[in-house]
């Protein structure tokens, strides 16, 4: 168990394109951080700079307050979970486990009874003398995490470990990944492009782009308070409405619709507005007209929609700009509706940077309740 | 669906004769008289001295000094056959290994050098190599039946193409795992390159074993006489009228052809699954 720093590290490659460039994260002793983006946003080259996998071009990393930059990855005491597992397909799931150990020379019974209790703990005791290729997707990602577990490192690197399974599986896999790391409480450092693996795994999240950090903070903060409109596209499914909009004092033009925030505001002129599809809804017939106190209403015209089941998406236009709603399945439909918005939940982001601006109208999210009852769990 | 016809089966069974009667031929001839095959030409059935030949060739003392028999050139064969397939696998993997995992300078242009060494046949080079091994002493040696040999561009290329075929995070979850360079070549690729190496052994053993032009530059002592070089011996008696010993020679043809059957025969499954399947 150890903290990881990682200290304005980048990794520039041949012929100059910065991957990664000058990212700090702190990691904390037992946390479980992700670090989540668009493929080719430098987050796997950032985790396999730690994993020693790749050389880093300037920064140090530290573990456990050990600098290990010229460090082999073999004496980094971390333990590492590929993509498509990397298991040693002519050794049985037994011996997977135990080839780490014998490299360091660890004493034969010690083996025994960490692979034992490996496998007791990832349910993999009837497949121990099976090769690989006898065993499903499932299985196969366990004997990939059991081959890092049984070593007892400083921390566990995850490099997109659920990607090559189905759907089911990857949600199952996904509750045993945390119900996992937090037996053990080993320091976790996972990759994904999966922003909802991202949301449900971490303690706090690394939203990265473009090699640089967006946000760093905890799941909640990080989708109710979105830092730019990179992070509030990325981040929650579907993705938060983004549309241009114009300040003039305290009303705000979207298209058609003006909506009178009734306090100060961040700026003036264009402005990028952001709103959860979760935070509209089907506005009263009788309010559709002039809204009411700390309310917005915005003429939707619809264009199509998505039923999941337990609600409806429903996909339109506000003036010429694309606002997708979610409302429950039992909401009523029409071609023309109007929708209402709590003034609270606007977002604004700088139109020309993307950057959030604060505003005192916004309203506090539910992360500290939230957060509260995580802890509980734990 | 298509039905086989009487016509299919026709062309079948006139390819199996065209590619079978030589060896049957020889095999029936091999079991006659000499005098008989002089007078008479390649025989189809079966005549009475199958053991009788078969033991002459196996055990006589012949040759030149009389001190070779056909079983000791099997057995020169067979070191030559294994011996050659074995250090053309073991080489060409350590060549391939370095090619492919280690950034050195010019890796490429080492191996394309290698590479082009395909298209020169040992007899280009058959000379300065004959010279090479004499200003070492290694005629009459096993080691100089073999060691020149054994560079192998076929088995390099071969090797490179599994190697790098080979997962690459198989090599960082080593490298993560602490096995060194050393050890991964042993612990992982070795294993995982069993198939493909059952493959090329059986290619390499049977063009170590019909090989024919170096064992006779390299060897003048008898006793290093390989099966190849020994048919030919028999059939270079023409002093005064005596007739050569057919039935002898197409004895020894069977037996040289015997070895490299066996060995496909029995590895068979082994060689297709290392041209067809990789075990990864």
């Amino acid at each position: 168990m150890a903290t990881i720093e990682i200290d304005k590290v980048s990794k520039i490659y041949h012929g100059g394109v910065p991957a990664v460039s000058e990212v700090d994260i702190a990691i904390d002793d037992g946390e479980f951080i992700v670090l989540v983006g668009p493929s080719g946003c430098g987050k796997s080259t950032l985790l396999r700079m730690v994993a020693g996998l790749e050389t880093i071009s300037s920064g140090t990393v530290r573990i456990g307050g050990r600098v290990v930059n010229d460090v082999e990855p073999a004496d980094r005491d971390i333990a590492m979970v590929f993509q498509n597992y990397a298991l040693y397909p002519h050794m049985t799931v037994r011996e997977n486990l135990a080839y780490g150990l014998k490299n360091r020379r660890t004493p034969k019974p010690e083996i025994e009874t960490r692979v034992a209790e490996a496998a007791r703990m990832l349910e993999l005791g009837p497949y121990l003398d099976r090769k690989p290729r006898a065993l499903s997707g499932g299985q196969r990602q366990r004997v990939a995490m059991g081959r890092a577990i049984v070593r007892q490192p400083s921390a566990f690197l995850f490099d997109e470990p659920l990607s090559n399974l189905d759907a089911k599986l990857r949600v199952s896999m996904r509750g045993e990944i945390k119900r996992l790391q937090r037996r053990v409480g080993t320091t976790s450092l996972y990759v994904t492009h999966d922003q909802l693996e991202a949301m449900t795994l971490a303690d706090r999240l690394v939203v990265l782009n473009g090699g640089r950090i967006e946000q760093v903070g905890r799941p909640l903060d990080v989708y109710h308070a979105p830092a730019s409109t990179f992070v509030a596209s990325f981040i929650g499914s579907p993705a938060m409405n983004l549309v241009q909009g114009e300040l003039h004092g305290s009303r705000l033009a979207i298209g058609p619709a003006l909506i009178d925030l009734g306090q100060a505001v961040p700026t003036q002129g264009p402005v990028t507005v952001g709103f959860r599809a979760e935070d509209l809804q089907v506005a009263a017939i009788a309010t559709s007209g002039n809204a009411s106190i700390g309310e917005g209403i915005l003429p939707l015209r619809v264009d199509y929609v998505e039923e999941l089941g337990s609600q409806r998406l429903v996909h339109g236009v506000v003036g010429d700009q694309a606002v997708t709603v979610a409302l429950s399945s039992d909401a009523p439909l029409s071609g023309e509706m109007p929708v209402a918005i709590a003034i609270g939940r606007l977002h604004f982001f700088d139109a020309g940077t993307g950057r959030r601006l604060a505003w005192s109208g916004s309203e506090p999210h539910r992360t500290a309740t939230a957060a509260g009852r995580l802890e509980n769990v734990r | 669906m298509y039905r086989t016809r009487i016509l299919d089966h026709l062309v079948l069974v006139l390819g199996a004769l065209f590619l079978t009667l030589p060896v049957v031929v020889a095999l029936m001839t091999s079991t006659h008289e000499a005098a008989t095959i002089h007078s008479k030409g390649l025989m189809l059935s079966p005549g009475g001295h199958f053991v009788e030949t078969y033991e002459t060739v196996l055990t006589r003392q012949g040759g030149f000094t009389g001190q070779v028999t056909g079983a000791r050139m099997m057995m020169n064969s067979f070191i030559l056959g294994i011996g050659f397939a074995l250090g053309k696998i073991t080489l060409s993997m350590l060549a391939a290994y370095a090619i492919v995992y280690f950034r050195f300078r010019f890796a490429t242009l080492a191996f394309w050098v290698i590479f082009t060494t395909l298209l020169l046949p040992l007899e280009v080079r058959i000379m300065p190599s004959y010279e090479v091994m004499s200003g070492l002493g290694l005629i009459n040696t096993y080691t100089g039946l073999i060691v020149p040999l054994l560079a192998s561009a076929t088995g390099t290329f071969y090797f490179r193409q599994f190697f790098k075929s080979v997962p690459e995070e198989l090599l960082e979850a080593a490298r993560i795992d602490g096995a060194g360079p050393f050890k991964f070549f042993i612990d992982v690729l070795v294993p995982l390159s069993k198939t493909m190496a059952a493959a090329i052994f059986i290619i390499m053993f049977v063009y170590g074993w019909n090989q024919y032009l170096w064992p006779m530059l390299m060897t003048t002592d008898e006793r290093f006489f390989t099966l190849m070089r020994g048919i030919k011996q028999i059939l270079q008696v023409w002093i005064g009228s005596q007739i050569p010993d057919y039935n002898e020679a197409f004895a020894l043809a069977v037996l040289a052809m015997l070895p490299p059957v066996l060995i496909v025969v029995v590895f068979q499954s082994w060689f297709i699954k290392g041209l067809t399947e990789s075990d990864k």
